[in-house]
């Protein structure tokens, strides 16, 4: 093991934790390093995750990130998506273009909603997966502009309207990780508000401070994210073996 | 097989049927296995003011472009290798889609499926505190009859009055087969629609004893009670994916894209490839790809 592992394994490793725990669930990522992230974490230490080739198959084995070669061990069309996240059997890293200090997030539009300056994907899947399973979030460019403090429109519910709702999605609300290209964050706080859960290597606190537009939470000893293991580093190699990872980081 | 109960139609017969200011459901998923044969056909019509129901692909792009939607109903809409969908984008930030309905992509799925079974509303979570409820003020809520009292999203029955599907095999009746990895929600879409508009375009029409030849009783989701007209329609859902007969054309998909950028490109684009009937569509895609072809080998 090299002692200065690459920003973009650092981050890998990091998305792969989120999943720590989650057992025998759909370990679902939105996006290059969410796939990789949950592949990862099933190569590793969380075996017992079901993943999917982001079509409509479960896969086992290491599958690459767009690799065709697929040992199928089940079918996951859409709506089996749909029944497994309201059964809560799930945990989605997706994406955001905005989110704020309670976890609302936002894929759909910048701008106001009637007309946007800039229209996005639309919701999506977003308020269903937020009040019915576990999620999760990468975000390659961490910046003001994207850690607002209002977004433009909630396309994922965050903790302060689940607790409005109360009962039922108030109880069973869980969004998990935030990380990004500086560090992890988490909403492990008296009032669910994001909280600094370590910097990646070489990154300062000052320097996450100072691109988030809200107050985070930092606790008084922020550790430094991770390195890879030798074990990790492997079966990156297997999953991303055409380095796919590195795009997803600005430089 | 008898003549007399078939329902094979064309395109411009199948959407000689359909009226301004009318409901339709279009199938498929994103940039995947979508009747483009059909919007194409639309395209060509004068019909407009319409409400659009989709997992919208390019054929809410198109159709947004076109000038014909008066009400989108829509969880997304993407070219799922290229996020953004660039007509629809530009319809919504122009904002000239005069009634957008932006649903989660689960309260779509509940809403067709109320439709289908002619319930007013199903109960759901999804869309619960998110901006979907603040942008469709007209949603309500239902509280649980049950000791749990909990209140839930009741999303409204969604009606059809026309839907199109694209499938990879049909038979003349209207018996059509899936054989790629996804469903999508075609048979809601079939499902939630007034009998009569009912169209479902096919790769390939066949012989009902052929229809178990490639695939298992289990692709066979759409029978010929949910369906009105047939369409053949070879390479139909281009540039969309038809797994497993072709794959999406993703050269063509981004020469689309880039075509959106300005009005003179979508203009020639659509002088080239949307001014004719289907069978000129086909052909123009076939001497764009041999251009292709031929300028990568000229780089050489």
């Amino acid at each position: 093991m090299s002692d200065s592992p690459a920003l973009t394994d650092v981050i890998a490793v990091a998305c792969a934790e989120a999943w720590r725990g989650d057992g025998e669930i759909f370990a679902s990522g939105m996006g290059v390093m969410q796939m990789l992230g949950a592949r990862l974490a099933r190569a590793t230490f969380e075996p017992d995750l079901m993943v999917s080739d982001g079509e409509a198959f479960y896969v086992a084995g290491d599958l690459p990130i767009g690799g065709t070669n697929k040992t199928v061990e089940g079918w996951i069309p859409f709506r089996s998506v749909f029944d497994t996240l309201a059964g809560g059997r799930r945990h989605v890293m997706m994406g955001a273009s905005q989110i704020d200090k309670y976890g609302n997030s936002n894929i759909a539009n910048i701008g106001p909603w009637a007309k946007p300056k800039a229209q996005l994907l639309g919701v999506r899947g977003g308020p269903g997966n937020t009040v019915n399973n576990a999620t999760s979030f990468f975000i390659p460019k961490h910046q003001s502009s994207v850690f607002v403090s209002v977004v433009d429109m909630v396309s994922g519910v965050g903790y302060d309207r689940a607790k409005r709702i109360g009962g039922f999605i108030a109880k069973r609300h869980d969004l998990r990780r935030v990380i990004t290209n500086l560090a992890v964050l988490d909403f492990a706080t008296p009032d669910n508000s994001m909280r600094l859960v370590s910097v990646h290597p070489g990154v300062n606190v000052s320097d996450v401070v100072a691109n988030t537009g809200f107050e985070l939470v930092i606790p008084a000893d922020v550790p430094i994210s991770r390195a890879p293991t030798a074990e990790e580093m492997d079966a990156i190699g297997r999953i991303d073996p055409k380095g796919l990872r590195h795009r997803e980081i600005p430089s | 097989m008898s003549d007399t109960r078939s329902k094979v139609v064309t395109e411009d017969q199948a959407i000689a049927t359909v009226e301004s200011g009318m409901t339709i459901g279009i199938g498929g998923w994103g940039s995947r296995r979508k009747p483009m044969s059909l919007v194409r056909a639309l395209l060509r019509s004068n019909i407009s003011d319409l409400t659009v129901v989709s997992y919208g692909g390019p054929d809410v792009g198109l159709l947004c472009a076109a000038g014909k939607v008066r009400r989108l109903v829509y969880g997304f809409v993407s070219l799922d290798s290229i996020a953004l969908e660039p007509h629809f984008r530009a319809a919504r930030q122009a904002g000239t889609i005069a009634e957008p309905v932006e649903y989660d992509e689960g309260m779509l799925q509940w809403g067709l499926y109320a439709g289908s079974l002619r319930l007013p509303f199903l109960p759901t979570r999804a869309g619960l505190g998110s901006g979907v409820m603040d942008v469709n003020p007209s949603l309500k809520t239902v509280k649980s009859p049950y000791a749990d009292g909990e209140e839930l999203l009741a999303v409204p029955a969604i009606r059809l009055d026309a839907a199109f599907v694209h499938m990879n095999r049909a038979d003349a009746r209207g018996n059509a087969q899936y054989l790629g990895p996804d469903l999508y929600f075609d048979d809601l879409f079939l499902g939630a629609c007034e009998p009569g508009r009912r169209f479902v375009s096919a790769e390939k029409i066949i012989a009902t004893e052929d229809l178990l030849k490639e695939g298992t009783f289990h692709t066979l989701r759409i029978n010929r009670a949910m369906v009105d007209g047939v369409i053949h329609a070879p390479n139909g859902a281009h540039f969309t994916t038809c797994e497993p007969d072709y794959g999406r054309d993703e050269a063509f998909q981004k020469a689309y894209v880039e075509a959106a950028r300005d009005a003179d490109s979508w203009k020639a684009f659509s002088d080239r490839f949307l001014s004719g009937d289907e069978s000129s569509y086909q052909s123009a895609v076939s001497a764009w790809r041999a251009e292709v072809a031929a300028a990568k080998e000229a780089s050489k």
